[in-house]
């Protein structure tokens, strides 16, 4: 498989905080990949560094292409970022977040076409596309942001703790949605979360971070087979 | 008696509308910009007056016919305004409110001693693009200048009604506004909005005061009032409602002319021309006190 992404030797901070050290790691086109690691970790950050909404040294080459910074740039490479607690426009309508997710594109019909493709996904989308974000459950703004992110055709899908508050089935639902997209449509995904159990499930393969360094890399059948790895870095 | 206190009445009813019209375009400016900058811009008002004197240097000096100046004026405004945000707003954007606002307040100096450096104080005459007619409409007298005023008021409120609910850039603007980080995550220019922004508030501004010159002439200080009612209108109807913006300056409009309407036949006769700019800031601090989020307005929710 093609490489689509590579963070080579990435450090991030946030002033003077140095929130990640020395981070090297890469995303192949099709792969859903998790970035796991206990809180303070540097996931987040991780994310941040390649949407370019924290300052960054180091290379990240989206398809052999060094990524500028910034994340309008970011986001019109093809990296759709979904960050930590739902990234919707409360304000806005569920067919408006959806319409800004296209934002990046050209205009052209596509965009209506794309909102009834992801109805598919999210049949309620289609009956409630009037109603304002802020009043939809947490489970259905974490739906609507995936869907906004899908609205760009996104070369690459950034999942920032997308379980964070939300019911155990919920977070099975979602991750049942994204393995189907990766599935049916070779979408591909870096995800980070808290969860391990559930993102080891959702990936083919993980990485642990620790104190801002890649402590851990391996398919995530392996990290799950791995009762030291499980004890030691993941907590379950 | 009643008949001819009826026609009185509707006829304040109409230059109360058209007044009120005017303070809705100036209030829609202010809250466009505290949405998006967060700050009430103190020198709104004297944008639209520098827009007025341009509209005027270009009918009076130039010899452009009345039309062709107005739209000539919106396009300088608008890009007027797009400047200030780059330029001078843009730099201090991240810092306190406080420092934006005495920036707008500096803003507001500046520009009020460029307009007497560049056309004295001397007032001047903008002419009206409506006549002074008046018309007879079954016993109500109203003139040609209140109706006119009414129309382009609410067309212009109407174009941005469009702009902002049927538009991609009005889509990203409204985006831009509310949720920043969240906008630039999905590819919009926020600064970029921002600053398209502050464009259309003084294009709307330099529409009020055009409106504003022929009935209380063209002088530099002619918005000073009018802001201060457009302060009321946007307070009333909640800082950062549109709608609200509209509401609020067509109801304070009204609400002082039902004022003089009644002061006329006995009721409030304390009440006269000279007190309506304080019963504006009465208004204000009535509803600061009673209703802080206006009648349209969310209530602030602080989460701790």
């Amino acid at each position: 498989m093609r490489t689509l992404l590579e963070l080579d030797g990435v450090a991030a901070r946030y002033g003077p905080v140095q929130a990640l050290h020395d981070v090297s790691l890469v995303v192949r086109e099709g792969e859903v990949v998790a970035v796991l690691g206990a809180n303070g970790a540097g996931k987040t950050t991780t994310l941040r560094a390649i949407s370019g909404t924290v300052s960054r040294s180091g290379a990240i080459e989206l398809d052999g292409k060094q990524l500028k910074g910034g994340p309008e740039s970011a986001a019109k490479a093809g990296v759709a970022h979904v960050p930590e607690g739902r990234g919707t426009f409360v304000d806005l309508t569920v067919t408006e977040n959806l319409k800004l997710g296209a934002y990046t594109r050209r205009r052209d019909g596509s965009v209506r076409a794309d909102i009834a493709r992801i109805a598919e996904y999210f049949p309620w989308m289609a009956e409630r596309g009037g109603q304002r974000a802020g009043t939809l459950s947490g489970g259905e703004q974490q739906m609507l942001a995936l869907g906004r992110a899908l609205m760009s055709r996104p070369r690459l899908l950034l999942l920032d703790e997308p379980s964070l508050g939300l019911a155990p089935m919920i977070v099975r639902e979602f991750f049942r949605i994204v393995r189907k997209l990766n599935e049916e449509e070779g979408l591909t995904v870096l995800v980070v979360e808290q969860d391990a159990r559930i993102a080891l499930r959702a990936s083919q393969r993980a990485y642990v971070l620790e104190v801002g360094r890649v402590a851990l890399t391996g398919t995530s059948d392996e990290l799950q087979g791995d009762e030291s790895v499980r004890r030691s870095y993941l907590g379950y | 008696m009643v008949a001819a206190a009826f026609s009185d009445f509707m006829q304040q009813v109409v230059s109360g509308l058209a007044s009120g019209g005017i303070y809705a375009l100036l209030a829609l400016a202010l809250v466009i910009i505290h949405r998006s900058t967060g700050v009430i811009n103190f020198a709104q008002g004297e944008m639209a007056t520098l827009s007025t004197y341009i509209a005027w240097a270009l009918i009076a000096h130039h010899g452009w016919r009345y039309w062709p100046a107005f739209v000539g004026t919106l396009v300088f405004s608008f890009v007027g305004g797009v400047g200030i945000h780059r330029v001078v707003i843009r730099p201090v954007e991240r810092g306190s409110v406080l420092r934006i606002v005495i920036v707008t307040i500096g803003l507001l100096v500046a520009i009020n001693g460029f307009v007497v450096w560049e056309w004295s104080g001397e007032p001047q005459q903008l002419q009206s693009p409506f006549g002074t007619e008046t018309y007879d409409i079954g016993g109500v007298i109203v003139a040609a200048q209140d109706i006119g005023t009414i129309a382009v008021a609410l067309g212009i409120v109407l174009l941005l009604w469009g702009l902002f609910q049927f538009t991609k850039v009005g889509l990203a603007l409204r985006a831009a506004a509310v949720n920043p980080e969240e906008a630039r995550l999905v590819g919009v220019r926020v600064t970029w909005m921002l600053a398209l922004g502050w464009g259309l508030a003084a294009l709307l501004g330099a529409v009020a005061g055009m409106l504003t010159a022929p009935t209380v002439g063209l002088d530099p200080n002619m918005m000073a009032a009018v802001l201060i009612y457009a302060f009321a209108a946007a307070v009333l109807g909640g800082i950062d409602s549109p709608i609200g913006a509209v509401v609020g300056g067509l109801l304070i409009g009204v609400l002082l002319n039902m004022l003089s309407f009644l002061s006329q036949y006995g009721a409030f006769d304390w009440f006269t021309e000279e007190l309506r700019l304080p019963m504006a800031l009465l208004i204000i601090l009535g509803v600061l006190l009673v209703r802080p989020q206006g009648i349209f307005g969310k209530p602030e929710v602080k989460r701790v």
